[in-house]
């Protein structure tokens, strides 16, 4: 008989994983809990620590940092706190910016992934290829590329002013077109990918049958194809408006002083000794808290369209 | 003769689920044993068991006398042959075969050739180097079987290795399988809930349902001589009536039929009371007397034989089945007929 | 009547979305080639800017910016892949457990977390327990946030294999190792390599958490690029680039394919 020399070991639930479970998880456990999970923790606590001037922090807790965040007690602090609009007009910039994003993505999105899905099989995953390729390529180059393809004097201005459209540059760098352009080109993939999930699962039966109640095309997407392909658009209206939201490289290379967003507000407070972590600590954990909402609403709403 | 694998009093839980219920059998040595029974019952169960891929709740697995019911599947000398046969994709069919000898430690010439022989014993050589994927669903199949019997294994596990395969290639395969296990002297458990093929190839036969052995026989006995309703109603058909049992003693019993008529036959439970009688249908004759008197409802054609569909006078549907021959009368629907039994033709149930 | 599927306009739609996620590509690839020094204007066909990449004055920081970028992908890549591989045979293979829902959230929680709150939480993590920024944080951070991305395409993989591969290898007596080197990782492969690429480009591609956790003094290519754009965009940046995104445009090839080899020898 096989392997005889060793005492063979006893067998609990045959040939499963199951006696290996906890070794096979702990590096996860380690590497995940200990490096993301715990640090995500810890920048909640350090939010609530007192800045040192240098840039270092000093461990007595104080509500400093928000009260920062919201409040205004002028110059010396010693005024009656009034709501303090800088920071709260940047968070609002960047839900607007990331809102506008998120639009733009749904509306080439969802005809783009429903145009995808309507294909033959063969064809749909070269299409489906050529969509997720940029996804995979370096976000930073990506913004480069844009910035370079849509600068005062760059290519798409010299080709429209070549055709005559315009007599002079559009000065789209700096504005807050550019950064929505820049989001909305930086997460298209993720609209696509699960609106397109959605729609082919779809089943086309449907809509003739509605077509066959005398309903329109348009009538026919609006009250039976938008309804079923919910949970898809949900998924990706979230998958692009959350990295928006905490963008850092296209505020930053496609956007100006005016069109600052909560990314850049953060990274600034990690610069240099001018920086003020706690502060810094306390806008990423309002960013995690606005995106956690997000997250909790749809889970919510998923239960319960899987409820029905 | 020695027995290969006992089971003894196996129970198997599934969470608050009871797949087996002490379960015992003793599976003699260099025997065709069949595990037969409906969608389930636990055959199935029964078999991951034996080979090593569930772990038992309770009882003990022996094999020549060593208990293995602890053991890992690979300290088992015990090999299976899949019902979706499990060929590893990603190897040859040579290598397929020689994987059980490669792990026992075989060198590479010996095992080579010990795999090219089984494959020659399954009709395969000309296929040793082809991939999984580029053989017919029959070729698979005994691929599997040569793979499995390669390391000589004690006792040879096959789970409804037919099942998938088409009618004709399925009988052939009975054969071809019922050959393999004489020529290989190696004891075979093999599982189905086809009644036809357990009949033809077992020595012996357990009959199981919803965890629990029913009957453990020969084909002959478990047919002729059902121990109990579930036996009788699942193995053919058959024809079952409430009966008052007068005397029983000695495995013989005097019963009274629907009719009034007073009924000798043998008995698997001779306690008195009301009982079931399983009466087959071709034990059945139509004759100008007999014990039973039936209204003809319909009158199936099928072909060797022909069905007559009728009830009793209380109202139960009794059925006979009838040789087409030309001298056979068929009755018309509608008239009455007596009915006669052969002598054994009936027998006393538990319930 | 061309049936309910034809929506007018749909396929501009989506031909104009591609022409978006492209142009700037393709801009950057032309550019890359050109011969003029300035970024205005076409100056003919040339490779000066490779060469200048690889020989230029900026060339040295390039070389250790690729040098850190490369290695670190290829630990990162390499060590969550192991990792993910062992979570997904708990994961796919163990059954039903205490903790398995928060284990999978905890998987998927690097996708979850805004990638700037990451950098944030690592640099502060990083600075609470004293470990100095440089390569080694850099390279924890990595293989932290690769991890979901090796894991999806290698749980898929898995979870399309049925267990009876391994329990008709252990019937014949192999041990679980065996069986698992022999029988299940060469079923896996496809899932494992895949996983692999993803895993290194994600690595190669980061920028933001990279840049926080990476220390003075320390560049990775992203990092080294983005310093260089601060200036404005040069022409070696466009050959840089270009290379990277060559690369990219490879390795997710690569991974695409052998997922779809993966599927014909499909078990
Ligand atoms: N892993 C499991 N978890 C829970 N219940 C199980 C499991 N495996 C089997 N069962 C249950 O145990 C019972 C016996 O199943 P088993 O597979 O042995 O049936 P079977 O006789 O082989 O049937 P079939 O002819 O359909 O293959 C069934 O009720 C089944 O639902
Ligand atoms: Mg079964």
């Amino acid at each position: 008989m096989a392997g005889g020399v060793l005492p063979p070991p006893s067998n609990r639930g045959g040939t499963g994983w199951g006696p290996l479970r906890v070794p096979l998880l702990i590096p996860t456990w380690v590497m995940i809990g200990i490096f993301l999970l715990l640090p995500v923790l810890l920048m909640a606590v350090y939010s609530f620590l007192t800045k040192e001037f240098r840039g270092g922090v000093i461990w007595d807790f104080t509500l400093a940092a928000y009260d920062q965040f919201f409040f205004d007690r002028g110059l010396f602090g010693d005024e009656p706190p009034v709501i303090e609009w800088t920071y709260i007009s940047i968070f609002w910039r960047s839900i607007w910016q990331a809102g506008v994003a998120t639009l733009a993505c749904l509306l080439v999105g969802f005809p783009t992934a429903w145009f995808i899905a309507t294909r033959a099989p063969a064809q749909r995953t070269v299409w489906l290829f050529l969509i997720t390729i940029p996804y995979w390529v370096n976000l930073l180059i990506r913004t480069v590329s844009l910035k370079f393809l849509i600068r005062d004097n760059g290519p798409l201005n010299e080709a429209l002013i070549g055709l005559g459209l315009l007599d002079h540059p559009l000065p789209l760098v700096n504005t807050n077109l550019a950064v929505q352009l820049g989001l909305f080109y930086s997460y298209l993939p993720f609209m696509v990918l699960p609106i397109y999930a959605a729609v082919e699962r779809y089943n086309f039966a449907l809509s003739e049958a509605a077509s066959d109640l005398y309903a329109g095309r348009w009538t026919i997407l609006r009250e039976i194809v938008l309804p079923m392909v919910r949970p898809g658009i949900v998924a990706g209206c979230i998958l692009v408006f959350v990295p928006s939201l905490g963008a850092f490289l296209a505020p930053d290379l496609l956007g100006g002083a005016k069109t600052y967003m909560i990314g850049s507000l953060i990274d600034e407070q990690f610069k240099g000794s001018q920086g003020n972590w706690p502060f810094g600590a306390a806008i990423a954990v309002i960013l995690m808290t606005m995106v956690l909402m997000v997250l909790m609403a749809q889970a919510r709403a998923a239960l319960k369209g899987e409820r029905k | 003769m020695s027995t290969a694998i006992d089971v003894r009093s196996v129970v198997k839980h599934y969470g608050t689920m009871t797949a087996l219920h002490q379960v015992s059998m003793a599976i003699r040595d260099n025997e065709f044993f069949t595990l037969l029974g409906p969608s389930g019952c636990g055959k199935t169960t029964l078999l991951r068991c034996i080979a090593g891929f569930e772990s038992v709740s309770g009882g003990d697995i022996l094999l020549y006398g060593r208990d293995i019911a602890t053991l890992e599947p690979n300290y088992r000398p015990v090999n299976t042959v899949f019902q979706q046969y499990a060929l590893f994709p990603h190897m040859s069919v040579l290598d397929n075969v020689a994987f059980g000898l490669k792990m026992k430690g075989v060198g590479l010439a010996e095992r080579r050739a010990r795999a090219g022989k089984m494959l020659e014993m399954v009709h395969l050589s000309a296929f040793a180097d082809r991939m999984p994927s580029q053989l017919s669903g029959g070729q698979q199949q005994r691929v599997a079987l040569a793979r499995a019997l390669a390391p000589e294994p004690k006792v040879l596990l096959l789970d409804e290795p037919l099942s998938a395969l088409d009618l004709k290639l399925r009988q052939a395969m009975r054969v071809e399988l019922k050959t393999l296990q004489e020529q290989t002297g190696i004891t075979f458990i093999f599982v189905t809930h086809d009644q036809e093929e357990a009949l033809t190839m077992s020595d012996r036969i357990a009959v199981m349902s919803q965890g629990r052995v029913q009957q453990i026989g020969t084909a002959r006995e478990i047919y002729e001589a059902p121990n109990n309703r579930f036996v009788a109603d699942f193995i053919g058909e058959t024809n079952l009536l409430e009966v008052e049992v007068v005397t029983a003693s000695g495995g013989m019993a005097e019963v009274v039929l629907p009719g009034g008529h007073r009924l000798r036959c043998a008995a698997a439970d001779t306690t008195p009371g009301r009982h079931h009688l399983s009466i087959r249908p071709e034990r059945l004759s139509i004759a100008a007397e007999g014990p039973l008197t039936g209204t003809v409802e319909r009158v199936v054609y099928l072909g060797t034989d022909l069905q007559l569909l009728t009830r009793l006078p209380d109202g139960a549907p009794f059925t006979l089945r009838l040789q087409n021959s030309a001298r056979t009368q068929v009755p018309e629907p509608g008239s009455t007929v007596s009915l006669q039994l052969e002598d054994g033709a009936a027998r006393l149930l538990v319930d | 009547m061309k049936g309910v599927r034809h929506y007018p306009g749909f396929l501009i739609l989506t031909l104009g979305c591609l022409l978006v996620l492209y142009a700037p590509l393709v801009v950057v690839t032309i550019y890359s080639f050109n011969d003029s020094s300035s970024i205005t204007s076409w100056g003919g066909f040339s490779l000066r800017w490779y060469v200048d990449v690889l020989t230029g004055p900026e060339s040295a920081r390039f070389a250790a910016a690729a040098w850190n970028s490369i290695t670190i992908a290829v630990l990162a890549a390499t060590a969550s892949t192991a990792i993910a591989v062992a979570a997904a045979l708990a994961m796919i293979r163990s059954g039903r457990f205490r903790g398995k829902s928060a284990t999978y959230a905890l998987i998927n929680l690097p996708l979850l977390v805004p990638e700037i709150v990451t950098a944030v939480a690592t640099l502060i993590f990083f600075s609470v327990i004293g470990l100095t920024t440089g390569y080694l944080t850099i390279l924890i951070a990595h293989v932290t946030f690769c991890i979901p991305f090796a894991y999806l395409p290698i749980a898929a993989r898995l979870s399309g294999i049925e267990e009876v591969y391994e329990q008709a290898a252990r019937d014949l007596y192999a041990t679980r190792t065996q069986a698992f080197w022999l029988i299940l990782l060469p079923l896996m492969m496809p899932g494992v390599v895949s996983g692999y690429l993803l895993a290194f480009i994600i690595s190669l591609d980061d920028f933001i958490i990279t840049n926080f956790v990476k220390g003075a003094g320390m560049e990775t290519l992203p990092t080294a690029i983005f310093g260089s754009v601060k200036q404005g965009i040069k022409p070696n940046i466009m050959a840089i680039s270009t290379v990277m995104l060559a690369v990219s445009v490879l390795f997710v090839s690569l991974s695409y394919l052998v997922n779809r080899i993966g599927q014909k020898t499909r078990t």
